[in-house]
């Protein structure tokens, strides 16, 4: 009798356990993605960033959720684009051979989609540096009508109404109501942790690599010629230039926010970094390839008022030091970051 | 034996606890204790048009350039809300952020708390949202960027918005839209304003006695003084610069005390 009672007890405790775990089981994603060391990692010899995760604390639990949200499509009308569309890992979050971003319903973009690295570094967003946070800069193509089209009172529905997510909003932030701002929030750790230091050129920095001599020429020229704007260790120097490709302006770029005549043509410079691994290239994706981005500073700049003065005539590089440059360009890559498991997609099967 | 069913019924309650707890969490009620010493304040805002109640849609009115309109949308943020008073007495109201939708007659009624008590016969307020505000990220509740007042393209908030229909507008569908932004340099939006308490009135605020203020908010003042607008000319502001710079100059002075009850 005595023993019958013990089993009875032990299956009892077995199916209350289940139960329990039950409410942990996401329908949804399938594959377990990694989630360690989610904090926030200064590279040696850079500076320290803009956003600094103040008023949304980073932990693991807000990451999961923010990357989730980032690959999911139901933050577009038709659920079918999402954010991950536009910004694939393995061309370190930017659109691999599209021009400009291919939007919901087949829908053309005007810009480029720019890569997504080492944003926190980054004071403005876009090409034109119109969003002044990255916790705000997803506002704009949720809502754009050729990008993902949906409101954003309609996206918090979807995502509210998603039990998927409910057990994700109340670890990561405790709540039970999903609002814009954790949504938001959770997109921004997402984004945030994507720190992309770990290329042939940093290895080089750090004394564990070595350049052969192509590409260590190739880095002399480029910090005596193009390091003013794209300047190390980030890559840019977070301005808007006007570089020449235009002479009237189809697209007025920074002009555009600040109405000032001098910003008419403007474009924020991008970082490098990765640069190999995120054709096409400009805020219109005009050049495919890094030899034809060379020729356009060397024999393709077009003057005109707002033209940055660092281009005025050009710049000179031989035939050989162009192809020195694109060999150190090429040790920008960082194959670590597009292989890091943390930032796939958690959709995939 | 007994002891086994004891063990038994008990896992029985905490697995039924444990389990239920994870569905839903009773949620928190917190009710903000009020200080000593303090009382409440009402501010109310009658939206009006000159000395017209305030009807969408069906009523017709005339602005100072003699064009015709209707209302279709009016909404505007008050934040920094502060009273005080000739002895030296201040209340700042806590996280100040107020948008008020003037098809919604419970956002035109804003309920202070916390104020220390006292009489009071001064009162200031912004237009808008402080810049501070417009770059700090994310924000919830009346900052929501889901209530429709943030630029998405451009960041910040839409300080306050008109949308009507004027014959006289050459916009499509005769619609004038005047979306009014900006919060820095040159194209900065944000007004403080103090309307002027009647002589001798103050806002008495006492543990029993709620004072409440009453604003006039005159949309007829945002096409008049120091320019008069011509919705041929003027209907569609949709980003900050001049022309939003002109409406805002235009209602800085909306806002009067029309009467206090205490």
């Amino acid at each position: 009798m005595k023993k019958y009672k013990f089993i009875l007890f032990t299956l009892l405790s077995a199916i209350y356990i289940i139960a329990l775990n039950s409410c942990d089981v996401d329908p949804v994603i399938k594959n377990e993605l990694p989630a360690n060391d989610i904090h926030l990692v200064i590279p040696n010899g850079w500076p320290y960033p803009h956003y600094n995760f103040t008023g949304n604390v980073l932990t693991k639990d807000g990451f999961i959720l923010g990357r989730k949200l980032f690959y999911d499509p139901q933050l577009s009308r038709n659920n079918t684009i999402s954010c991950g569309s536009c910004h694939q890992h393995f061309a370190a979050f930017s659109h691999l051979d599209h021009k400009v971003s291919h939007g919901i319903d087949g829908k053309l973009g005007n810009r480029n989609a720019p890569a997504l690295f080492n944003l926190n570094w980054q004071t403005n967003f876009m090409w034109d540096g119109g969003v002044n946070n990255i916790e705000v800069q997803p506002l704009g193509p949720i809502s754009n009508p050729v990008e993902m089209d949906q409101s954003i009172v309609n996206a918090v529905n979807k995502i509210q109404n998603d039990v998927s997510y409910s057990k994700l909003f109340k670890d990561a932030f405790g709540a039970e109501k999903v609002t814009s701002q954790l949504i938001l929030k959770a997109l921004a750790q997402f984004m945030g942790m994507l720190v992309s230091s770990n290329s042939k050129y940093d290895l080089y920095k750090q004394g564990l690599a070595t350049l052969n001599a192509s590409e260590l020429n190739g880095l002399n020229i480029f910090l005596a010629k193009c390091n003013t704007c794209h300047t190390a260790p980030l890559f840019t120097n977070f301005q808007y230039k006007n570089n020449g490709l235009d002479t009237v302006y189809k697209d007025p770029g920074r002009g555009r926010i600040t109405l000032l005549e001098a910003d008419s043509g403007t474009f924020k410079v991008p970082s490098l970094r990765n640069v190999a691994l995120t054709r096409p290239y400009m805020h219109d994706g005009r050049f495919n390839t890094l030899s034809q981005v060379l020729d356009h500073y060397v024999s393709g700049v077009k003057n005109s008022t707002t033209l940055s003065s660092e281009l005025i005539g050009g710049v000179i590089l031989s035939p050989l030091e162009k192809l020195d440059i694109i060999s150190f360009l090429n040790t920008l890559s960082d194959n670590t970051f597009i292989h890091d498991a943390r930032f796939n997609d958690p959709f995939a099967p | 034996m007994k002891n086994t069913f004891k063990l038994l019924s008990a896992l029985f309650i905490f697995g039924a606890i444990t389990f239920s707890s994870c569905k839903k969490d009773p949620d928190e009620v917190t009710t903000p204790t009020p200080l000593p010493n303090t009382g409440s304040l009402m501010l109310h805002f009658e939206n009006m048009v000159g000395d017209s109640a305030l009807v969408f849609n069906t009523k017709s009115y005339v602005n100072a350039n003699n064009d015709t309109f209707n209302i279709t949308t009016l909404k505007y943020y008050i934040s920094n809300i502060v009273l005080s008073n000739s002895s030296g007495l201040t209340y700042k109201e806590n996280y100040s952020y107020h948008l008020i939708d003037a098809s919604d007659t419970s956002t035109c009624e804003l309920n202070l708390t916390g104020v220390p008590l006292g009489n009071y016969n001064h009162i200031s307020f912004m237009i808008g949202v402080d810049s501070a505000k417009n770059v700090s990220g994310a924000q919830s509740g009346a900052l929501d960027p889901a209530n429709g007042m943030f630029w998405d393209w451009n960041s910040g908030y839409i300080m306050s918005k008109f949308e009507g229909v004027s014959p006289q507008s050459i916009a499509a569908n005769h619609v004038v839209l005047f979306h009014i932004g900006g919060f820095s340099g040159t194209n900065n939006v944000l007004k403080t304003v103090n309307p002027i308490f009647p002589s001798g009135v103050v806002a008495s605020v006492t543990a029993s006695v709620t004072p409440e203020i009453h604003f006039k908010a005159d949309l007829a003042e945002w096409f008049t003084a120091p320019a008069n607008t011509a919705f041929s000319v003027l209907n569609t502001i949709h980003m900050p610069g001049a022309n939003a710079k002109k409406i805002a100059d235009n209602y800085v002075d909306a806002f009067s005390i029309e009467h206090i009850h205490n």
